[in-house]
């Protein structure tokens, strides 16, 4: 994409996306003083009034790509903060109708996070286990499910693995239940259709940056039929029909309308091509001994793509990588020194998770990168297994599981 | 992750040139090779140091090293760096290495520190292996 020589290829899309060219200069429009830079709130000239119809158009934007109402997007600062919205918001103002909630130990930690606060407000919440390919079945919630149960947040696509759960089949359960459904769609816009008008969710976090918007802007889709009722986190003017106050950026909001508007258009020529690198990639990745995929293969989309290389740490994996932008589930590319929580409850061995890499494909995402990357790849993994003490056990037929090792 | 570019030059160092770098191993059975393994695959490193002495007077010096590490990168360059360290030290000199020998040279961040004591415990177990077999 870049056109330096030095510049590494990108394959960390589902960390986030560059702002595609269409949008950035649509967003330029609405900053200077030539430009529409007015705040939409003000009601009393001009300027105002323009802010507020390309801020009333994006939102048609958002609305379209998902099949919804307008009048059901909320704007926000991100998925996180959508996130944020819908569980605190829905367990705060339902919670004299119980203080049960439901989720999964492979959410983001924008989901994770406020359970656990909510947690420390009172509220008790189940988190299920995935089955081994990471998906969230409808059976599994149903089994969870109590009296008391107000609300069930379970992300649409996973992060780590790509992995797609069956929204409509747990919507329709939790529905019946009478309890409400928020979906994380933070990686979905623009990598899988999504029609809100026929399926059974309330809430719906979505995120601009990851499909070729700006940081720092998303939205939550808050159901008015049934209606959905949510405590406001930010006060300070009524905006957003005073679920979210705050002056609204209309530079982000305008990138994030026109990044959605070209997500509907060009979503199913995208698909082709990612789906056309995943199946070329994951063919030659698999050629490599002791490779692994993390997640469902016949369950996921094609712009993400989590394998394990077995008796390679996946830190040094990055290194050797150099030339190539990716990330990985290894503790050390953490703060924290623990591999990824979402490998782990896969029930993966925690050495598969610290030998993880996630390669994300997007729009900008070339042939020769997928090539280039497959060469690499084999190559590093290769040297590094050279200098691996475990790997030459391997091929000495040690059996590691059996070893007593010296734990620090 | 903040790396020094001393670490970054040494683990690319030690990938793109194993053998100049003293990756391998000896045969852990001889009587003048002491091995060490330490760490483990769950908590992301292990490394094996094997050393080849030689008597000297009425002590053995360090003739030679052969390594293998399983790790972050500054795991592995920790490794190598202390196997540069070792090579002509007499037993009683290689006894004394101290992790913070190897942070100093690698200006290792401080979240890696426990690479440096890793690498400090695989010299004492591979030179307690080697003692042992005298």
């Amino acid at each position: 994409m870049k056109t330096e020589t030095q510049a590494p290829i990108y394959l960390d899309y589902a960390s986030t996306t560059p702002v595609d060219p269409r949008v950035a200069s649509k967003m330029m429009e609405y900053l200077t003083p030539e430009g529409e830079f007015g705040n939409p709130a003000s009601r009393s000239h001009r300027y105002g009034w323009a802010a507020d119809e390309a801020v009333e158009e994006a939102r048609s934007h958002v609305a379209n790509l998902v099949n919804c109402d307008p009048r059901e997007i909320v704007w926000t600062s991100g998925a996180t903060e959508a996130d944020n919205l819908a569980i605190k918001g829905v367990a705060r103002f339902y919670k004299s109708k119980g203080n049960h909630i439901i989720t999964s130990k492979i959410e983001h930690k924008a989901v994770l996070d406020p359970c656990r606060q909510l947690e420390r407000e009172g509220f008790e919440v189940t988190y299920l286990d995935p089955s081994e390919g990471g998906i969230i079945t409808p059976e599994a919630i149903k089994e969870a499910l109590q009296e008391n149960t107000i609300l069930v947040s379970v992300m649409h696509i996973n992060n780590e693995l790509g992995t797609l759960n069956d929204i409509e089949g747990i919507g329709s359960i939790v529905r019946k239940h009478g309890a409400f459904f928020h979906v994380d769609a933070a990686q979905s816009t623009g990598k899988a259709e999504i029609d809100l008008s026929n399926l059974p969710v309330d809430l719906m976090s979505f995120s601009a940056h990851k499909t070729y918007g700006p940081k720092g802007i998303g939205a939550l889709f808050v159901r008015r039929k049934p209606r959905v009722r949510i405590e406001a986190l930010i006060h300070g003017g009524g905006h957003e029909r005073g679920m979210r106050s705050g002056t609204l950026p209309t530079h982000q909001i305008v990138g994030m309308g026109e990044a959605f508007r070209i997500a509907q258009q060009e979503m199913s020529s995208d698909l082709v091509k990612i789906s056309n690198f995943h199946e070329k990639f994951l063919k030659e990745a698999m050629k490599i001994e002791h490779a692994y995929i993390n997640g469902d293969v016949n369950n996921k989309v094609p712009n993400i793509l989590n394998i394990s290389f077995n008796f390679v740490e996946g830190e040094s994996l990055i290194m050797g990588l150099k030339d190539i932008a990716v990330s990985s589930g290894s503790a050390c590319t953490s703060a924290s020194l623990e591999p990824s929580y979402v490998l782990r409850a896969l029930g993966r061995k925690d050495e598969l998770a610290h030998s993880s890499i996630r390669f994300s494909f997007g729009r900008f995402t070339e042939e020769a990168d997928v090539e280039r990357t497959i060469e690499i790849l084999g190559n590093v993994v290769e040297r590094l297994r050279e200098l691996s003490p475990l790997w030459e056990m391997h091929l000495d037929g040690v059996d590691l599981d059996a070893v007593e090792w010296d734990t620090h | 992750m903040a790396y020094s570019k001393k670490v970054v030059d040494k683990f690319e160092e030690t990938l793109n040139n194993p053998q100049a770098f003293k990756v391998g191993k000896f045969d852990p059975k001889e009587v003048n090779v002491g091995t060490g393994m330490v760490g483990a695959p769950a908590c992301g490193d292990v490394m094996k140091l094997q050393i080849k002495c030689e008597q000297k007077g009425n002590t053995h010096i360090i003739k030679d090293v052969k390594f293998k590490t399983y790790g972050c990168g500054s795991a592995i360059a920790s490794s190598s760096e202390l196997v540069e360290m070792l090579i002509g030290m007499t037993l009683e000199e290689a006894k004394e290495i101290k992790n913070k020998e190897i942070v100093d040279a690698l200006e290792l961040p401080p979240i890696k520190i426990h690479c440096s004591v890793l690498a400090e415990d695989s010299i004492k177990q591979a030179i307690q292996d080697f003692e042992s077999k005298q």
